[in-house]
């Protein structure tokens, strides 16, 4: 294959991969949209394998090593629950940096590939490694705490060391002086050091940034590393020239950046601020002390939500992160099938934070086979709560506090929450009272025409099946 | 509720001598034309679950559809005579307030609740004192959210409202709804409802649910959207004062409020057929809102209804408890209105009575123990053992200042387009000045100092960049998580730099460390497989999941 055609196909991969996120905005379309990206994927590798810069003798190793990873890969995404979707992207996340750790190295050892660069062009070559090393380490490690986290192997509370912005910004710092000394280095052994230095220093940084980042700002964290990892293909492919790893890591990149933002526009949250780490970090605890609100719950037990459920004409369903712990999309889907066939208007409010990554619940409810156009996103259902006689709260808290918009001292002020209050009556699924994730108390329990299920989610919901059904 | 283990203390000492659970009486109520009851048979099995007794007085039901047989049912012991069930009653509920004939019934040092009304009742209230009662008066729960299940008053209002729409059509001559029949047009009819308490919320709920035009005003301007909420439209005065007083009632308003005010209520009785009026003030006769030029401006055949009646009327020509025929307007003043609705008011006052219980006894043992360090015992609290507590001290928390915060909470983003909506609100001048400089600067330095080739390469980033935040915008946030595992896999693109590496064709120079650069291609390439088979695998399984 002549360089000009693998160069075409590049452009044909590259218009398939835009096509393929293009295909998403919808689910009528979105399986066309993963084909796309299917296709553009086997026609780069091809391309790339059978172009002009890989020669027959690699093939053996390419093939052996293709399958290898083909094996683990599909097995992994065969046996992987929907619920721990957020752990397998983050793994995958991190396969990704460490390829791009492993391919910048590679680059830099082998004396062939910088032949041809001489003076600005050395220096911007030499840069383009280092960078994408870094990025490319950064989320290796980060996804690594990432998964561990979402798996519950590491705690997902957050882990503030004293003083972690001078660390973050002297590792910066020592990053910045050893690209100095790297760039300076005469030869490659000697360049070798502060390369790895660097590496160390991008690994540790990954780990303290997410040990840093607790359990709500996960789905921020995991499009976040996504977006690292696209940025680490983009680096790598200015790195060798190729456009086609530059457009690629460019699209993956950007969409990484804008789940980030569309994630901290819904918790009302500065993108900073989640990154470094904290809720409100200080002076958060006294506001939320200062915002305990007095007044009772209203406790009721699986019968009398069975009653409420059968009496309503219109219901809408918040679930929550507490859903997806309890397995209980499938029992959801259950109720919402025998109210649905009784003439009730169940719905869902997906909030668009809820659950351990963007999208989470969209995906478990999709498992259970509830129909896609019963699950609205906030703005869309946010006006209907008014007009709903139930909304069941399902293992959520903080998307559903009130305070966010009554209290402008609480430390959630200001984040768009579903107004489950203004229905006729609520009722909140719960283990416990204890608060949601920020920390803050929520008003919500406390109102009169709210209801208090305690108990496992799956338990709970199981009993009001079989109330209903009586 | 941070009182209770103080109150649990106590009530341990004193438990201890009592042994015997208390019994309950209710008797029947002896005020004339009254029909309502103070218990009925589901709650005595609840009173009876907290470890109480319950008397009922024989035939105490009847009048509201509740048989002695069904309170014998639920538990209840049946006493034929009064002055028996007094005497055998350690705690007396009652709904009006009891007569002298009864207070003299009535064992020493025993507990009565029921409305009390102490500040019409003076000598009542002496009486009850001398008998060393203690007396819980359901008229004077404190106004706080906690206490509202207790409210009597409020879930009377509500039913009094109710009652007061459906005597208002019974005398009015015409339909309520509008329509359009084969014998003609019928206008629907204009409803007024002059104070939106819980009273006239439901009176606006009850006329809109037959089909009325309905207004209604009231100098609480925060209760607008209340009265839109239960389908009425808020007519406004307009004259700028704050008409909310102590605990979310009403309060005496300035000579010019009430000046424009009679303007908008001449104005209103002119237009509409009917007026149920609600206004009460705490504590002072009623005030009068609609005069006698009103009335005799109203349409013929109009009706009025003053639940205002018992405190004098809202309506100058009311006569309370009759119907009266005014300038051709019917004037109703009946003052029993709940007790119009005999079953229903008595259940949902013997609930009221028994959340008051449930506070009373705390440990279900049968025995109550008024805490005077609970506020909302301490409020309804108006004689304890024999010495006067009332008025109570003003309650701590109003339910007023909490509708403000309410009603300035942040407008809802208004744009909203395909995917997303309101993508990029725009930003302020400051900070997108600044976004711009640095934006610039950036530019001129690769510009100045970077060469062609990386600049190739670096146009296509910046447009891939821009195309992909396009695209992204548009995908649904149902999808994102297949979004996700989508672009991970198209991230494994990466492959191509270890694929690349493997067998590059050129002639093994000198000093190339082939080994080290194959084993890390192959690593890579091994690790990016494992990301590009499973990310498609699993997006493919995730998608094949939504279906309608």
């Amino acid at each position: 294959m002549s360089a000009t055609l693998s160069t075409v196909s590049y452009i044909g991969a590259t218009i398939l991969f835009i096509l393929s996120l293009g295909g998403l905005s919808n689910p009528e379309t979105s399986r066309r949209g993963n084909l796309y990206g299917m296709i553009g994927m086997t026609i780069a590798v091809l391309a790339t394998v059978l172009g002009p810069q890989v020669t027959s003798g690699g093939y053996p190793w390419i093939i052996g090593a293709m399958l290898v990873g083909a094996t683990i890969g599909l097995y992994a995404a065969r046996v992987v629950k929907m619920t721990q979707m957020p752990e397998l992207v983050a793994l995958m996340h991190s396969l990704v940096g460490l390829a791009a750790v492993l391919v910048g190295f590679a680059n830099y050892i082998d004396p062939a590939a910088t032949a041809q660069f001489q003076g600005a062009e050395k220096t911007i070559h030499e840069v383009e490694i280092y960078i994408g090393i870094l990025i490319g380490a950064v989320t290796f490690s980060g996804s690594v705490i990432a998964f561990g986290k979402l798996s519950g192997k590491i705690s997902g509370k957050q882990m503030l060391l004293p003083a972690r912005h001078w660390i973050n910004l002297a590792g910066l710092l020592a990053v910045i002086w050893f690209l100095g000394e790297f760039i300076g280095a005469e030869s490659i052994p000697q360049g070798m050091t502060p390369l790895i230095v660097m590496t160390v220093i991008a690994l540790l940084f990954g780990i303290h940034m997410v040990m840093a980042i607790g359990g709500a700002d996960m789905p921020v964290v995991v499009s976040m590393l996504n977006s690292y990892s696209g940025w680490a293909a983009a680096a790598t492919g200015f790195m060798l020239s190729n456009d086609l790893l530059i457009v690629t890591g460019a699209l993956v990149g950007s969409s990484g950046a804008i789940l980030s933002y569309i994630m901290c526009r819904a918790m009302n949250r500065n993108f900073l601020s989640v990154i470094a780490g904290g809720f409100g970090t200080e002076g958060s605890a006294p506001a939320a002390a200062g915002a305990q609100p007095a007044g009772e719950v209203f406790p009721i037990v699986a019968n009398e939500t069975a009653e409420l459920l059968r009496g309503a004409k219109n219901v809408i369903i918040v679930p929550g992160y507490g859903m997806a712990v309890a397995q209980a999309q499938h029992t959801v889907y259950e109720i919402t099938k025998h109210l649905r066939d009784k003439g009730v208007n169940v719905r869902f409010g997906i909030h668009p934070v809820a659950g351990r990554m963007p999208g989470h619940m969209n995906v478990l409810l999709a498992e259970a086979k509830v129909p896609y156009d019963i699950v609205m996103e906030m703005d869309e259902i946010n006006a209907d709560f008014p007009d709903t006689d139930v909304a069941m709260v399902i293992g959520a808290n903080d998307i559903v506090n009130p305070a966010a918009q009554e209290d402008p001292a609480s430390p959630i002020a200001g984040m768009p929450v579903l107004e489950v209050w203004k229905a006729k009556t609520s009722i909140v699924m719960k283990r416990s009272m204890a608060s949601g994730y920020a920390g803050v108390d929520n008003p919500l329990f406390y109102k009169d025409n709210n209801r208090m299920l305690f108990g496992d989610a799956k338990k709970m919901l199981d009993e009001v099946m079989v109330a209903l059904k009586a | 509720m941070k009182n209770d283990v103080p109150a649990e203390v106590r009530a341990g000492e004193t438990r201890a001598e009592r042994i015997m659970s208390q019994t309950i009486g209710v008797p029947r109520e002896t005020a004339a034309g009254e029909k309502r009851v103070a218990t009925a048979p589901e709650v005595v099995e609840k009173l009876i679950k907290l470890g109480f007794r319950v008397a009922v007085q024989s035939g105490a039901g009847d009048a509201a559809n509740f048989a002695d047989d069904t309170y014998r049912a639920a538990g209840a012991e049946i006493i034929d005579d009064a002055a028996r069930l007094w005497a055998a009653a350690d705690i007396v509920f009652k709904v009006r307030a009891p007569s002298m004939a009864e207070v003299g019934l009535m064992r020493e040092g025993g507990t009565l609740v029921s409305f009390i009304w102490p500040a019409q009742n003076p000598e009542l209230m002496q009486a009850l004192a001398a008998k060393k009662a203690t007396v819980l008066a359901m008229d004077s729960v404190p106004r706080i959210s906690r206490a509202q299940k207790l409210d009597a008053l409020s879930s009377m209002a509500n039913i009094a409202g109710y009652r007061a729409v459906i005597e208002a059509a019974h005398h009015f001559g015409r339909f309520f709804t509008g329509q359009i029949t084969a014998a003609g047009k019928v206008p629907p009819a204009k409803v007024f409802i002059i104070g939106a308490g819980v009273a006239g919320l439901a009176a606006i709920g009850a006329a809109s649910g037959l089909g009325a035009i309905v207004r209604a005003n009231d100098t609480r301007p925060e209760v607008g959207d209340q009265v839109k909420s239960m389908g009425g439209e808020f007519v406004t005065v307009d004259y700028q004062e704050e008409g909310s007083g102590v605990g979310g009632y009403a309060k005496v308003m300035s000579e010019g409020f009430q000046k424009a005010q009679r303007e908008v209520f001449a104005k209103q009785a002119k237009e509409v057929d009917i007026i149920i009026t609600t206004a009460l003030i705490p504590g002072k006769p009623a005030p009068k809102l609609i005069t006698a030029d009103m009335v005799r401006s109203m349409k013929p055949g109009s009706v009025i209804v003053d639940m205002a009646a018992e405190q004098g009327g809202n309506c100058e020509l009311t006569e309370p408890g009759q119907v009266v025929v005014k300038h051709g307007v019917t004037i109703i003043g009946y003052t029993d209105l709940p007790s119009r609705l005999a079953k229903q008011s008595s259940t949902l006052y013997a609930t009221n009575l028994l959340r008051l219980t449930e506070e009373l006894c705390k440990s279900k043992d049968g025995a109550i123990n008024v805490n005077m360090d609970d506020e909302v015992i301490r409020g309804t609290t108006v004689i304890k053992e024999g010495s006067i507590t009332w008025p109570p001290p003003p309650p701590k928390l109003s339910a007023a200042p909490a509708a403000k915060p309410a009603a300035a909470k942040p407008a809802v983003p208004a744009a909203k387009g395909h995917g997303h909506g309101a993508a990029s609100a725009p930003a302020s001048v400051k900070s997108s000045a600044i976004v711009f400089l640095v934006g610039a600067a950036m530019f001129w330095f690769i510009g100045a100092y970077a060469p062609a080739s990386f600049l190739a390469h670096f146009t296509v980033f910046v447009l891939a960049c821009f195309v992909g935040y396009m695209v992204i915008w548009n995908v649904t946030p149902a999808l994102h998580t297949p979004l996700m595992s989508v672009t991970n896999a198209i991230s494994s693109i990466i492959a191509i730099g270890a694929l690349v590496q493997v067998a590059p064709p050129i002639a093994d120079a000198a000093g190339r460390p082939v080994v080290w650069i194959i084993g890390l291609a192959v690593v890579s390439i091994a690790l990016v497989a494992i990301n590009m088979f499973g990310g498609f695998a699993v997006t493919q399984r995730m998608l094949e999941m939504f279906r309608k």
